[in-house]
């Protein structure tokens, strides 16, 4: 094997941020090479470096021994570079052969919808990624539209494919055929970059694995000679607890029932159909599906910000499905929302603003109308060092923390008002391994507490650490509800799809 | 105070470019820059009447800067507060000549409380409600509101019903109970002024302070967390415009009951958009409305000054105030001569 791409000592700065500094990497011919990193350890810089897409301040790029100076993504195809993005390139109303071509269409104008196809068949069949080339992206699952992307970078030439996050978005039997069609690649001399923070998949698929943290490259192993618990430290830079520690399940009186609940969407489309369930106090409710499929709006209808169309919604034997959201929150319900950015926090408000952000009226906070901010301040001042926000300057804007910090500040206020039921959507989305080891430890002391969980995830691995049942939702319909210590990774995943039956025979 | 220091320092680097910029302009068309720039000083703040005249065209710019600069501060932007200071103007001019015998400390109030209500009316409720409930743009519906207001007060003035007697389109005087008295004699300044800087600490401490104000900055700066902390969007949507209406509103009473005492058809005076720069080199903070306002106000009293003793034309200070809002809206601009700067310099110590 000879070294396909080969990036050396590359630094690119930023307004005050080294992203990359002094990175090094080389993929062979042929090889899976997994990146492995935190949010912000410059994954992402280091992709967009080698795509052409940024210009580094420093460092040299070699493509086959050629010393490459890209002046763009353009240039950088052309070299044979091919990157899927995280979120899809895509234009949902043209059919699947317009979307591969479209730049680069065969015959020019008037375009030769036959000759695309013809070319589109081939390239699908050289390389085993079977697809129809008449089929509108928009019908096509989230699987399908990711190959298409793959499709787009062959018809392109591509020899070394990048793939940013490819499985965030997949239920784990589509993340299987992924992998499936990426061993099949690399049979063929394919090289792939394969971007993840998820340890178990970087250890299944990857050949070897470089691992960042902060900017740098702190090493590169043979995916074979590591493990999960060597990559998580290398990762974070300490010892990482990997596996969550779990007390004993010991349910109390039902908080919240959920009896027959329809729900309708903008288009009054019934995005949740009928949906029964009831969380104990001292319980984790997880609840797994593929996203968009009604969690956003049974979330809404829970929290009072959607209407339902029918249905009962009992918190604590009350009726509450006509309460509006503040009340429904003075009542001991917190909620953290999946958009931390859009929907939990106020980016433009300092840390401590935010912490009050659904208090502010309390007579903790305020007195007739005017806001005490040295009671407000007492509370940043508390929240951030119970909750290690950093910085602890609680008067900078929320907008300038990361990530981490964020959820944090939306963790101190949710988790902080020690609610009686909290849902959690998402919690942990984007966060890195740090970050989500504090979040379920605070979960869990919640549960521990005898406060009752909602946990809404896409992460088939956090629910399945974390609940004590898991209900799986498909096309707004709870498919099932299984005891969270039996249920299997298989079982879920086909639920998740849709096919009761089939789980059902797993289960036999 | 290192924060005080950071939020005023864009927009003074932005007007500090816009002289510079007027100077070479000056000088690539034959004035002296040094000249002018002097002259113009000295026609704002030369003499105690130039000052006082800079103070009170200043007024009415502080209260419908604030005003708009509430909307601004929820999101919304507000562009017909030269109507809601018409609405005021008309209502305060009214109720100035139409009450008879009654004592000022009811008859000044009286008026500046319905022109307020009337703004409020004009400004907030319809566009608020229209934009809350149907979504329909606050840009299109406070405008269009805008041009019926001033396209009334015509009306009302040419022939109509609060036209005085002869053939001059202009109200009755108002009542000297009505007249809010001049400070300094034989200037325009007169004690609208301390209402103005009064409706500044309590805008600063309604947006800031309060529950209110918290709730629609909030909104202002994003509707959805806002909706999803339990807020009231809507009734936060027709608070704001309300507020802003309301403050231009006064503005126009003050303006009535200070300066011109009646109502003319050639008052129109584009205060309400000027109102909208103001706001916008203040980035909304009501105590920045006032230093803000006072910039402006001394670019148009000295104007005319500078082209008496400098012969260098008024309409200089229109450029140069279109300068500095082209710098304030694109404060990115001015981010990138900073950089470029700093790399210049960079390379220099490098060679």
């Amino acid at each position: 094997m000879s070294a396909l791409l080969e990036v050396k000592n590359i630094t690119k700065i930023f307004p005050k941020v080294r992203a990359n500094d002094g990175v090094n990497l080389t993929v062979e011919e042929g090889e899976i090479h997994a990146i492995l990193g935190e949010n912000g350890a410059g994954k992402s810089t280091l992709m967009n470096i080698i795509y052409g897409l940024y210009k580094p301040d420093s460092g040299e790029l070699k493509l086959s021994g050629e010393t490459l100076n890209l002046s763009g993504p353009h240039e950088a195809i052309e070299k044979g570079i091919g990157m899927v993005h995280q979120h899809f390139m895509l234009i949902p109303v043209l059919t699947v052969a317009e979307n591969i071509v479209l730049g680069a269409e065969p015959g020019g104008i008037p375009y030769n919808k036959k000759k695309a196809n013809e070319l589109i068949r081939e390239i699908s069949k050289n390389y085993h990624l079977e697809i129809d080339p008449d089929a509108k992206v928009k019908d096509l699952s989230v699987g399908l539209q990711q190959r298409v992307e793959i499709l787009k970078a062959f018809y392109r030439h591509a020899k070394l494919l990048i793939l940013d996050e490819p499985t965030a978005m997949l239920t784990p039997q589509e993340t299987e055929e992924l992998f499936g069609i990426m061993r099949r690649l690399k049979e063929q001399g394919i090289s792939i970059i394969f971007i993840s923070h998820k340890l178990d998949e970087v250890k299944e698929i990857s050949d070897k694995v470089t691992v960042m943290r902060r900017g740098k490259t702190v090493g590169t192993l043979n995916t074979k000679d590591t493990n999960e618990q060597e990559l998580a430290n290398l990762m974070v830079g300490r010892e990482v607890v990997l596996r969550v520690e779990k007390s004993e399940y010991k349910p109390g009186d039902v908080v919240l029932s959920v009896k027959d609940l329809t729900v309708l969407d903008e288009q009054n489309i019934e995005k949740v159909k009928n949906v029964s369930f009831e969380i104990r106090s001292g319980e984790i409710f997880g609840l797994a599906g593929i996203d968009g499929n009604g969690q956003t709006e049974l979330i809404e209808a829970l929290m009072g910000l959607r209407q339902i169309k029918s249905g009962i919604i009992k918190y604590q034997n009350s009726d509450i499905e006509k309460l509006p959201t503040r009340e429904r929150y003075k009542l001991g319900i917190s909620y953290i929302p999946q958009d931390r950015q859009q929907e939990g926090l106020i980016m433009k408000f300092s840390v401590a603003d935010n912490l009050i952000l659904k208090e502010y009226k309390d007579i903790r906070y305020s007195k007739n109308g005017v806001i005490q901010y040295k009671k407000v301040f007492e509370n940043a001042s508390k929240k951030v060092e119970e909750y290690d926000i950093r910085p602890t300057d609680y008067t900078l804007l929320a907008g300038n923390l990361s990530g981490g910090n964020q959820q944090k500040i939306i963790l101190a206020r949710e988790v902080g008002s020690n609610p009686k039921l909290l849902i959690a959507v998402q919690p942990t989305r984007g966060m890195d391994v740090g970050a989500i080891e504090y979040i379920h430890k605070k979960l869990l002391e919640l549960r521990d507490g005898g406060s009752a969980i909602l946990l809404v995830s896409l992460e088939l691995e956090e629910i399945m650490s974390l609940s004590d049942r898991i209900g799986v939702i498909h096309n707004g319909v709870i498919m099932d509800i299984l005891d969270g210590k039996s249920a299997t990774r298989e079982k879920i995943g086909l639920l998740m799809a849709g096919s009761q039956i089939d789980a059902k025979e797993v289960e036999v | 105070m290192s924060k005080v220091l950071k939020s005023i320092y864009m927009p003074i680097l932005a007007v500090v470019i816009a002289i510079i910029i007027g100077s070479i302009i000056m000088l690539a068309t034959g004035f002296n820059p040094v000249a002018a720039y002097s002259s113009l000083f000295i026609g704002a703040f030369g003499t105690l009447p130039n000052i006082a005249n800079t103070l009170a065209n200043a007024v009415p710019l502080i209260i419908t800067g604030l005003g708009v600069a509430i909307a601004f501060n929820a999101g919304l932007f507000n562009i017909g507060a030269e109507g809601q200071y018409w609405i005021g103007a008309i209502v305060g001019t009214w109720i100035g000549y139409s009450f008879k015998g009654l004592p000022w400390y009811i008859h000044i109030p009286l008026a500046l409380v319905a022109a307020m209500i009337a703004g409020g009316l004009w400004g907030g409720i319809i566009p608020g409600f229209a934009k809350a409930y149907t979504g329909a743009h606050e840009v299109i519906t406070t405008m269009m509101m805008s041009y019926v207001a001033i396209y009334f007060s015509h009306y009302l003035l040419e022939f109509g019903p609060m036209m005085e007697k002869g053939s001059v389109p202009q109200s009755p005087l108002i009542r000297d109970s009505a007249v809010i008295p001049t400070i300094v004699p034989n200037t325009q300044l007169s004690y609208g002024i301390v209402i103005a800087l009064v409706a500044a600490l309590f805008v600063y401490w309604l947006m800031y302070k309060t529950v209110w104000g918290y709730e629609m900055r909030a909104v202002g700066f994003n509707q959805r967390a806002s909706k999803y902390a339990g807020m009231n969007v809507p009734f936060n949507i027709v608070l704001s415009l309300s507020l802003s209406g309301i403050f231009a509103g006064l503005a126009g009473a003050v303006q009535i009951l200070g300066v011109q005492h009646r109502l003319y058809d050639s008052f129109t005076s584009g205060y309400g958009y000027t109102a909208i720069v103001v706001a916008l080199l203040a980035k909304n903070n009501p105590i920045g409305v006032v230093f803000s306002a006072l910039l402006f106000a001394a670019l148009g009293t000295g104007s005319q000054y500078m082209q008496l003793n400098a012969q260098v034309p008024g309409q200089l200070t229109d450029v140069i105030t279109g300068l500095i809002i082209f710098f304030v809206a694109a404060d990115k601009i001015i981010e990138l001569f900073k950089t470029m700067f700093k790399k210049q310099k960079k390379e220099e110590l490098a060679s």
